[in-house]
């Protein structure tokens, strides 16, 4: 039984991660209504910011205690530059045309973004543990746990609250809330709509680069990240709710218990798992565990 | 004499002279005409508005179905072979077509990516079955009877393929001429009124997905002929990403737009490969995004505008 | 008398607390153009959308030719043989009034050959002659979603009419076309109608169509047939005119 718990841990600091993702994408699709292929290329930035970024703070001599703090500046870099220059030089000419054609657009920065940190950062794979190290590892009732991995699962529920609060609580919130009702009616009362799109894309941006970058001291980097993050972080949105915070919370939570029991009883299905729930509940709910439909007057 | 059939004849001319010149190209048709069937299968789809990012499904599922048939030697002619690959295929096809046609827009896109990876996952790790993430080997088919070496094997395959590409291609266009599929753009735009005609929307879809599993499958099959072993890989999402970029690279409006798009892929890929191999996606990725907003037609529009010219008093 | 082509007893929906039908009870008969008229919010159109099957009454039945049709899809209502035209045209916005016609002609006639064209010579003559009956033949080839509003609800109709049904419901049809066009219209649509033994119901605005075209009119009010007859009997009812016109 002992055994089951750190499983569980390790399970739930993955889906920690992937719920950065998932909201991140979710929050996009919910205000820009564009479901952002290039979404997993931020992580991998991130993943990779963050790792150049502890190694050459190590060969500066920065101390240790830094390294988690230099996962967020990686993360606040690839936001700042990415968030507005992809929002706004090129997604917004995007936004009059055909779902489908949308969806390939951002496939193709995909593509780019893929090449460009080939070019960049090379294609071997990098490590940068640090902050794993850093934080050690706690006994506690003859468990031993990974901390970072707790300070994850932390991390993961602190974002949720505050994503929360800031939606309910702040006049940006309100802001969103109402451009994502109706971008006209909101753009006659004044709401400047498109400072709404870049500041909801820039978040998005960051918690995508956030999760890659809190994931990189475990998982380093290689080419091909971005790829499977995306796959995984369209799954758990899906399910979820797309646009709906809580539910990429609760779905993220969900596929990592669903692969924690996998792992336990039949390890060669466990990637499997996210898609299998992701099959299962969008023939139940095709709008996800928290989706609305709106209807259709004639 | 209409443009398509024209179209056709330039394209196989063009395709047939090169090869003689740069024989390694023969490969790379190859590879594009197999792509093309599967990218057609998509463009079928998107006539309708509806987005696969999964097709890569029927794509891998047909790969498969040859390796294993052909590996276990219960079928060895080729011809049967790609019968049975693109039947079977289109049975999955109305399998999953019965569920996945009542959605539509993002949800449809993300229910066929879904269904592509946990069948990804699967092949990747059912090792006994599968072969996991080692593939299979395509064993050599027959072709009447008779055995052939490698070289032969492909020069059959290229032409093969034309004649498929003409064969099919010719029904295609009559299905996209008829009823049914003049009814698919028509379902993009107002799905309510079509019903309140009387015809039965879910019909039509699950005919068009059918149809389009069945090309993936075919296209599938003959890849894996071409290449002689079978990988998980080809059922990943980026593979079905890549359909549908050919598709819009290529051109929906026309028969033979995908294979325009999918020719065009595999030969800069090659290219690529040989002198910039970290800038291929970066290559394509910008093709793709110029066509989308200068070349919304695709590459078809362009020829069309061509033979008007052409044309012109 | 004739057995009535439609029957609506006891008829019942409410939309969030507002009745949209409350016990509505009305009979259609072959060959009448009835009118229907009512302020706006009395439950008309619902009225359509419950006899096509677009919504479901809680209480009630529908038949058509004496066959039960409540709670029936679309579609199938549509195989049955009541066709419809809309308040908002629809329409397949991209193609052209003659694609748009076509899938119509092929939906009654035959539409599940896969190799068979639906532009064929019989399938478009049929196309030609309904949209040369409602008068848009200069645009015939013109996408829709470029014509004006009033042809967009012509081609609507259009739509209708090629199903060749046994009742047509009209949902304001002459509303988006101007005054002088719309005595014009609705003489060919009604002379249409009768040759091919059409009936038909419309939802109407206009006082003075209903008076000179409606063989009876039934009048809605809070969901309700407030009252059914004679147009001259109807129109002239104090009752009538206070609910509807809201004179005094």
């Amino acid at each position: 039984m002992e055994f089951l718990i750190p499983l569980v841990v390790d399970g739930l600091a993955a889906a920690a991660v992937i719920f950065f993702i998932a909201v991140g994408l979710s929050l996009v699709f919910s205000v820009l209504k564009i479901l952002n292929v290039a979404h997993g290329s931020f992580y991998s930035m991130g993943a990779y910011v963050a790792v150049m970024l502890g190694m050459w703070g190590l060969s500066k001599g920065i101390s240790p205690y830094f390294s988690l703090p230099l996962l967020f500046v990686a993360a606040a870099l690839v936001a700042g530059l990415f968030g507005p220059l992809v929002e706004r030089g090129f997604l917004r000419w995007t936004y009059d045309k055909p779902e489908a054609l949308q969806i390939l657009v951002t496939f193709g920065l995909f593509l780019i973004f893929e090449d460009m940190q080939k070019l960049v950062f090379g294609v071997q794979p990098h490590f940068h543990d640090a902050a794993l190290h850093l934080l050690g590892v706690s006994t506690i009732g003859g468990i031993a746990y990974i901390n970072y991995q707790l300070v994850l699962i932390g991390l993961a529920v602190l974002a949720l609250a505050v994503l929360e609060l800031v939606i309910r609580y702040t006049t940006f919130g309100k802001l969103v809330v109402a451009v994502v009702s109706d971008r006209e009616v909101a753009q006659c009362m004044g709401v400047n709509a498109s400072h709404v799109f870049t500041a909801a894309f820039t978040l998005g941006v960051f918690l995508a680069a956030l999760g890659g970058a809190l994931a990189s001291p475990t998982s380093g980097v290689a080419p091909g990240l971005g790829a499977e993050a995306i796959v995984l972080g369209f799954a758990v949105a899906a399910i979820g709710g797309l646009g709906q915070i809580g539910g990429a919370a609760l779905a993220a939570f969900l596929v990592g218990l669903a692969r924690v029991l996998a792992i336990f009883y039949y390890p060669e299905l466990e990637p499997v798992v996210p898609y299998t729930v992701m099959v299962l509940v969008l023939l139940v709910r095709p709008f996800g565990l928290f989706g609305t439909i709106t209807a259709r007057r004639i | 004499m209409q443009l398509p059939a024209i179209a056709f004849g330039a394209m196989a001319a063009v395709l047939i002279l090169s090869v003689q010149m740069v024989p390694w190209l023969e490969f790379v048709y190859i590879l594009a005409l197999a792509k093309g069937f599967a990218a057609l299968g998509v463009a079928i789809l998107l006539r309708a508005g509806l987005i696969s990012i999964g097709h890569a499904l029927f794509f891998g599922f047909g790969a498969y179905v040859t390796a294993f048939l052909g590996g276990g030697r219960i079928v060895t002619d080729l011809g049967a072979l790609l019968v049975i690959a693109t039947f079977a295929s289109a049975a999955l096809g109305v399998i999953i077509g019965a569920f996945v046609v009542r959605y539509r827009a993002i949800f449809f896109a993300m229910l066929n990516l879904a269904l592509s990876m946990v069948f990804f996952s699967l092949l990747a790790k059912l090792y006994a079955i599968t072969g996991g993430t080692d593939g299979l080997r395509v064993a050599m088919p027959t072709i009447f009877g008779m055995v052939f070496d490698r070289a032969t094997l492909q020069a059959i395959l290229l032409y093969g393929s034309l004649l498929l590409l003409a064969g099919v291609g010719y029904l295609l266009k009559r299905y996209l001429h008829s009823p049914m599929g003049q009814a698919l753009p028509a379902i993009e735009r107002n799905e309510l009124r079509l019903e309140y005609l009387g015809v039965s929307v879910r019909r039509v879809l699950l005919t068009a997905y059918t149809i389009s599993a069945g090309l993936a499958g075919l296209g599938g099959a003959l890849m894996a002929f071409a290449v002689g072993h079978v990988l998980p890989e080809m059922s990943y999402w980026t593979v079905s990403g890549q359909l549908v970029l050919i598709a819009v690279l290529g051109g929906i409006g026309g028969v033979l737009g995908p294979f325009m798009g999918a020719i065009f892929f595999e030969v800069v890929h090659t290219l690529a490969v040989g002198h910039m191999a970290e800038a291929w996606n970066l290559i394509i990725g910008l093709t793709l995004i110029a066509v989308i907003f200068f070349l919304p037609g695709g590459l078809y529009s362009l020829m069309q505008a061509f033979a008007r010219k052409g044309h012109a008093p | 008398m004739n057995a009535p082509i439609l029957t609506a007893r006891n008829v019942h929906v409410a939309f969030g607390g507002v009745r949209a039908a409350d016990d509505v009870a009305l009979d259609i008969f072959p060959g009448e153009f009835l009118a229907i008229i009512g302020p706006n919010g009395s439950g008309k159109t619902t009225f359509l959308n419950l006899c096509t099957g677009y919504v479901r009454p809680t209480g009630g039945s529908i038949s058509l030719s004496g066959r039960e049709i409540t709670g029936l899809t679309p579609r199938a209502i549509t195989q049955l043989g009541i066709a419809r035209s809309f308040q908002h045209p629809q329409l397949f916005t991209e193609q052209s009034l003659l694609e748009n016609v076509l899938l119509a002609v092929a939906a009654r006639r035959h539409f599940w050959s896969p190799l068979r064209p639906l532009d064929r010579q019989a399938y478009v003559e049929e196309a030609l002659s309904v949209i040369e009956l409602i008068g848009l033949r200069h645009q015939t080839h013109s996408p829709v979603v470029n014509l004006p509003e009033g042809m967009r609800k012509l081609a609507d109709i259009a739509l209708a009419l090629a199903l060749k049904p046994q009742l047509l419901l009209l949902d304001e049809p002459t509303s988006g076309v101007s005054s002088d066009e719309k005595f014009s219209l609705m003489d060919t649509l009604i002379s249409a109608l009768r040759r091919q033994c059409v009936t038909a119901a419309f939802v109407e605005h206009d006082i003075e169509l209903v008076r000179k075209y409606a063989d009876r009119v039934a009048v809605w009010d809070q969901g309700r047939v407030f009252a059914v007859g004679d147009p001259d009997q109807v129109l002239s009812d104090a009752r009538v005119m206070q609910a509807v016109v809201g004179v005094d």
